[in-house]
């Protein structure tokens, strides 16, 4: 829809973009959600898009994905046979409501900000134990865990004028097994739960991340494969307000799914007959 | 900037905020079409470079120096691409509004995506169709064929518009251009109940390019009723364009008139209100309760109480229930509940006004030009004469668009300043300011013989008219329908419509019988299983056949003629199909699967007065010009009046040229909603062409000396004996003595005939996740005599979709303070391809009907038997009886017995 109240696009912004930031200000990636929802009390948009940041960069040290890269781009992409990993990213894009549109134009970062409990970037950079690095208008930098990143629905640990720059997947994560499920209330809709569980190749160990259905992601690291009574007691043991409300799910059913997707991910990678 | 549009060199900035939708509309490419604004239906899907994007959530600067395509460019009228042919042929539209976007969606499938289409369509949403005939036309099946002269009738010819709509040269209500246009927006209240103490104009007012600020101060204090009725007194007029009082979170408060929708925003957003808050209350019960805040005041002698915001009650009874009790084997009593749900037209509400020669003409989407401009007339104080209202085509409606929410404030606005102003729904004010259908609760009471005879049926209804009365009463009395369907000496209905602080509920397809057809096929169901009865033979059993009285709220006259038994036969077919499809497996080991059954009768007009004129002319250029006031948005009248028109004719559609929905025009009409367009405009239509024959017919025989019983048309010539007449030679022969061939011919919506379906569904239910999935779906329905199969099948299954969309995936969620916390179509969700079965139908023929041509209306029965067969086939899958919609998967698991194991933790 129109932003009727921005009086300025900042279309051509400075390398490192953010030293002039005001009230008023956005970041504008792929825009699609930004244009998708009122925004009043915003006056000027800065186009991040013209940077032109690098959407993915691979090196032996794993995955760069620029903020800017487009969810085309991420899903167009064939990984590397021993990335196992890589069909995580199919998924979580599959994961998105939106279509392939929409997916022209939305970006990796975009989705991040955004920090809705459903955003499926999310649960993939929680997943694959990603680092998040963050650039301050005042030129200096820092690195946030992606698992620390969303602190809740619309809320990040982002400042005013701080830009998320890029995200970084470490090779050892891309080489985990994984197994994932994703519940929504409609046929391909928004996502109710979505879970990822992975574990270290030759492994005994699990990684369980739980998205959609709670206001912030959370992982639930286990060194080894625990039981199902284990398991169920450390999902019990979260707080009773991280379960998600809002149209897409009540918070019981939410935490019942969470049980159940969860318990199907243990057994998957308990059975390991799986790359 | 520069860039190009359909291969054009455009060099122009658009608003640093804008959109590309817009822009691309002010460039003239109005097949660019506004859904939702938000990204989720997809109606404005465009190519940049080649690839599709949803334009509203594209910035417009993003166009910079590249190459945009959109409908208008992909082909063109005559020379269309493959896909605008295919669309068309299949036909893949009834509505037309989400084509353009579908169209440039799918012409850039890959093989990969055409073998997905649930996954590749999930970005365009269809409110029509239910999506099956777009599969059709993707996948290039065709059903449109050309029809002999005067063998339109049963076949399906295409719609008159439908080659428009596919080159996105259809015009919609918004589709235009007017300089100097003002336009509208809307303060709305953010409390559900409160009094306006003060409203400061001064801070809007100063904010450049505002007009005018518009308050209660400033409107006709007139009382009106919004719903649209030939007989405005079956409505209260409880209703002021702006009032002091708001009754509803979202209700106007104030309206801004500036030069762009800019600067009135930002007028709204300047205005400062004072309010006293007021108790509110939301619940139809608890405002019926002594002490319940009062929403109204005493003054309006429609409102039955006051006092306790009743609106209307009715009371009535046939026989002794209390007899009919104490015969029954068995009693059933169950409290079933059909909440809140949205008509979700993709092309919102809106209207455009201009003053020309002294008159106020209003462009609108409306169900009835008709009665809106009465409307006008009544609030403005003005002459007939003085007033013009007309519809482009219209975006989908289904009942939404029985209602006057616009029209008032632009009529309002240019009669002030004499400039034209435009009020564009956006698609949050349809959630929180458009009618919904009616919350009703009903608790039914069933009483029945061991072999299943019915003794005695009772029925309370509660219904949440909301904070106004529009349609309030007549649904009430709609509802009456789903204790007709069945034989009982003893019947006793009690219905209340109840004001409360919630969104006036209003039409929607079904109107006021889809909630209790649901309660009582829901009860009659739970009935058979505690008789140990097939579901489908207690309805054999029970139901009215023809010859035995339709009782519904007395026993009395009636005028409605129903001398063969369809439904009967419904229930047959419907059976037979479970029957033949009974050997379908379960998706999985923890799906269970089950199966039911509903059924419906309706009555193919509205029992208040409904009129419609139709005017036929053979023009100079030998095509014959239909006028037919009322509207077309996609429920297929059109098409139908022109195949009716071309059979009285013994010609082709191609031979009539239509007018409609235009009080210059065309007749009087009073709208298109209870199936009237066919059924009552049928009527009009067929009278007025037969008339316009017979006066050609003996010209003819004068001007041949032939006898008139040995003329007959011959498509565009007449046959007098052994002779063939031109047309051309006989209206010039007429022209010279000052002869035109024309008629009128009016129709009244008395007497009626009865229209009848039955819906089976095979479902299955995960029984840890509660999601329920359709495994088959059929409907039979007696549609009397067909007049387009295409179009009859699209209705039926188009119904059938929104139908599962209210019982399985559209949940209105409201707050504690009254206040729609899910108003956008991300969600609110209605379905997608991805959520509809594929529906078989299955057409009963029956000849009782009094409509033209023995054909039924049937695009409103068709949605009252979907909900509760879905909750039926529920309960047979689960054993668990769920009698609240809807039935999302998070209201099913908590009751299913299998998920307590698994919320006790399962060993591994």
């Amino acid at each position: 829809m129109d932003l009727n109240t921005i009086t300025e696009v900042v279309r051509r912004p400075s390398e490192r973009p953010g030293a002039d930031w005001r009230d008023g200000d956005a970041w504008l990636a792929g825009g699609t959600w930004l244009y998708s929802v009122e925004q009043p009390e915003l006056s000027r948009l800065i186009d991040l898009t013209a940077l032109r940041w690098e959407p993915l960069v691979r090196s032996d040290e794993g995955l760069e994905i620029g903020a800017t890269c487009t969810i085309r781009d991420l899903y167009a992409q064939t990984w590397p046979l021993d990335w196992t990993a890589g069909i995580l990213f199919h998924a979580a894009c599959e994961a998105f409501l939106s279509s392939f549109k929409v997916w022209n134009a939305a970006t990796v970062g975009g989705n991040i900000c955004m920090a809705l409990p459903a955003g499926p970037m999310i649960t993939l950079a929680v997943a694959l134990e990603a680092r998040c690095e963050l650039w301050a208008p005042d030129g200096s930098g820092r690195f946030v865990d992606a698992l620390d990143f969303v602190t809740g629905e619309h809320r990040n640990v982002l400042t005013p004028g701080e830009i998320l720059r890029r995200v970084t997947i470490p090779a050892h994560a891309l080489r985990r097994r994984t197994a994932h499920r994703r519940f929504s209330l409609t046929r391909l809709g928004r996502s109710t739960v979505f879970l990822v569980g992975t574990q270290g190749r030759g492994g005994t160990d699990l990684s369980l991340t739980l998205t959609a259905g709670t206001t912030r992601p959370v992982r639930l690291d286990f060194a080894s494969v625990p039981d199902a009574r284990t398991l169920r007691q450390r999902i019990d043991a979260l707080p009773a307000d991280v379960w998600f409300a809002d149209a897409n799910g009540t918070p019981e059913h939410r935490r019942h799914l969470t049980y159940h997707f969860a318990e199907e991910i243990r057994r998957e990678l308990t059975a390991g007959d799986l790359p | 900037m520069t860039f190009l549009v359909n291969g054009r060199t455009f060099d122009r900035e658009p608003a640093p905020g804008q959109c590309l939708r817009t822009f691309l509309r002010e460039l003239g490419h109005f097949g660019v079409k506004k859904g939702c604004d938000a990204g989720d239906c997809g109606a404005c899907t465009v190519w940049l470079d080649g690839e599709p994007v949803h334009s509203c959530i594209t910035p417009a600067f993003r166009a910079d120096g590249r190459a945009v395509t959109t409908i208008e460019g992909l082909g063109r009228p005559g020379a269309p691409h493959p896909l605008q042919r295919r669309f068309e042929d299949a036909p893949g539209f009834q509505c037309g509004f989400c084509t353009a976007g579908m169209i440039m969606t799918s012409a850039t499938f890959t093989e990969e995506q055409k073998a997905d289409l649930p996954r590749a369509l999930k970005g365009n949403l269809c409110r029509c169709t239910g999506y099956r005939a777009i599969e059709d036309a993707v996948k290039g099946v065709g059903a449109v064929r050309t029809a002999a002269p005067g063998k339109a009738v049963g076949t399906s010819v295409g719609a008159p518009a439908g080659h428009d709509v596919v080159t996105g040269h259809a015009e919609f209500t918004m589709d235009t251009h007017i300089d100097g246009m003002l336009h509208l927006k809307v303060l709305h209240s953010p409390h559900a109940h409160a009094r306006i103490v003060s409203i400061d104009k001064s801070a809007a007012l100063a904010v450049p390019g505002v007009h005018r600020v518009y308050t209660w101060q400033d409107v006709p204090r007139k009382r009106f009723t919004t719903a649209i009725h030939t007989d405005h007194l079956v409505d209260p007029d409880d209703t002021f364009v702006l009032d002091d009082t708001v009754r509803f979170a979202g209700q106007r408060v104030a309206a801004v008139l500036a030069d762009t929708v800019g600067a009135a925003e930002e007028g709204c957003r300047r205005l400062a209100v004072e309010y006293e808050v007021l108790p509110a209350v939301f619940d139809p019960e608890a405002a019926m309760a002594d002490g319940a805040p009062r929403l109204h005041g005493s003054d309006d002698p429609f409102v039955r109480d006051p006092e306790h915001n009743v609106l209307l009650e009715l009371h009535s009874h046939v026989g002794d229930v209390d007899t009919g009790f104490a015969q029954a084997d068995v009693v059933h009593e169950g409290t079933y509940v059909s909440p809140r749900v949205q008509h979700a037209h993709l092309e919102t509400h809106g209207s455009i006004a201009w003053m020309e020669g002294g008159r106020l003409n209003v462009r609108t989407s409306s169900q009835s030009p008709s009665i809106a401009k009465a409307k006008l007339e009544y609030l403005f104080a003005l002459r007939p004469d003085q007033v013009r209202v007309f519809c482009k085509r219209v975006g989908g409606a289904f009942g939404g668009k029985q209602e006057v929410l616009t029209e008032d404030l632009v009529a309002l606005a240019t009669l002030d300043t004499g400039r034209p102003t435009c009020f564009e729904y956006t698609r949050e004010e349809e959630f929180t300011t458009a009618s919904p259908r009616h919350p009703m609760t009903l608790t039914v009471k069933l009483g029945a013989k061991a072999d299943g005879t019915l003794t005695a049926v009772q029925v309370r209804n509660v219904s949440n008219t909301g904070a106004y009365g529009n349609h309030g009463g007549e649904t009430l009395h709609a509802g009456g329908a789903a204790v007709m369907i069945y034989r009982c000496p003893n019947k006793r209905y009690d219905a209340y419509s109840v004001y409360t602080n919630t969104v006036p509920s209003g039409a929607l397809r079904g109107y006021g019988m889809t909630q209790p057809a649901f309660a009582v096929e829901s009860a009659m169901d739970e009935l058979a299983r505690a008789l140990h009865l097939d579901p489908l033979e207690l309805r054999r059993r029970n139901i009215v056949r023809p010859g035995e009285p339709l009782v519904a709220l007395h026993d009395g006259p009636d005028d409605v003629v129903f001398t063969e038994d369809g439904l009967a036969r419904c229930i047959d077919l419907v059976g037979d199909a479970l029957a033949r499809t009974a050997d379908q497996p379960p998706p999985g080991p923890e799906w269970l699967v089950g199966t039911g059954v509903a059924s419906s009768l309706h009555e193919t007009a509205p029992p208040t007065e409904h009129l419609s004129e139709a005017w036929v002319t053979l023009g100079d250029d030998l095509v014959y010009e239909l006028a037919v006031g009322t509207v077309e948005f996609g429920e297929g009248t059109s098409t139908a009046h022109v195949q009716i028109a071309a059979n009285q004719l013994r010609t082709t559609p191609a031979r009539i040229r239509l007018v409609q929905s235009d009080t210059d025009r065309t007749g009087f009409d009073t709208g298109a909603f209870a199936s009237a367009g066919l059924s009552v405009a049928g009527n009009a239509v067929l009278r007025a062409a037969a008339a316009v024959r017979d006066r050609i017919l003996e010209f003819s025989a004068a001007h041949t000396g032939v006898h008139v019983v040995l003329c007959s048309m011959d498509d565009d010539g007449v046959v007098c004996g052994d002779r063939r007449v031109s047309l051309a030679e006989l209206v010039a022969a007429a022209r010279a003595r000052g002869i035109r061939f024309t008629a009128a011919r009016k129709a009244y919506g008395s007497p009626r005939s009865v229209t009848s379906n039955t819906q089976g569904f095979r479902v299955a239910v995960h029984r840890v996740t509660g999601e329920t999935r359709i495994l088959y779906s059929v409907q039979a329905a007696d549609v009397g005599v067909v007049i387009n199969p295409a179009q009859v099948r699209g209705q039926v299954e188009g119904g059938v979709a929104q139908g599962i969309g209210f019982a399985l995936t559209e949940n209105h969620h409201v707050d504690d303070h009254g206040v729609m916390t899910n108003p956008s179509l991300r969600n609110y969700r209605i379905p997608t391809y991805a959520d509809i079965p594929r529906t078989e139908v299955l057409l009963v023929g029956s000849a009782d009907s009094v409509g033209p041509l023995h054909a039924k209306g049937m695009a409103e029965c068709c949605i009252n038997p979907v909900a509760p067969a879905l909750a039926n086939a529920v309960h047979d899958a689960t054993g668990v009886r769920y009698r609240a919609l809807p039935l999302t998967p998070e209201r099913i698991y908590g009751r299913l017995q299998a998920q307590q194991s698994v919320a006790a933790g399962r060993a591994p």
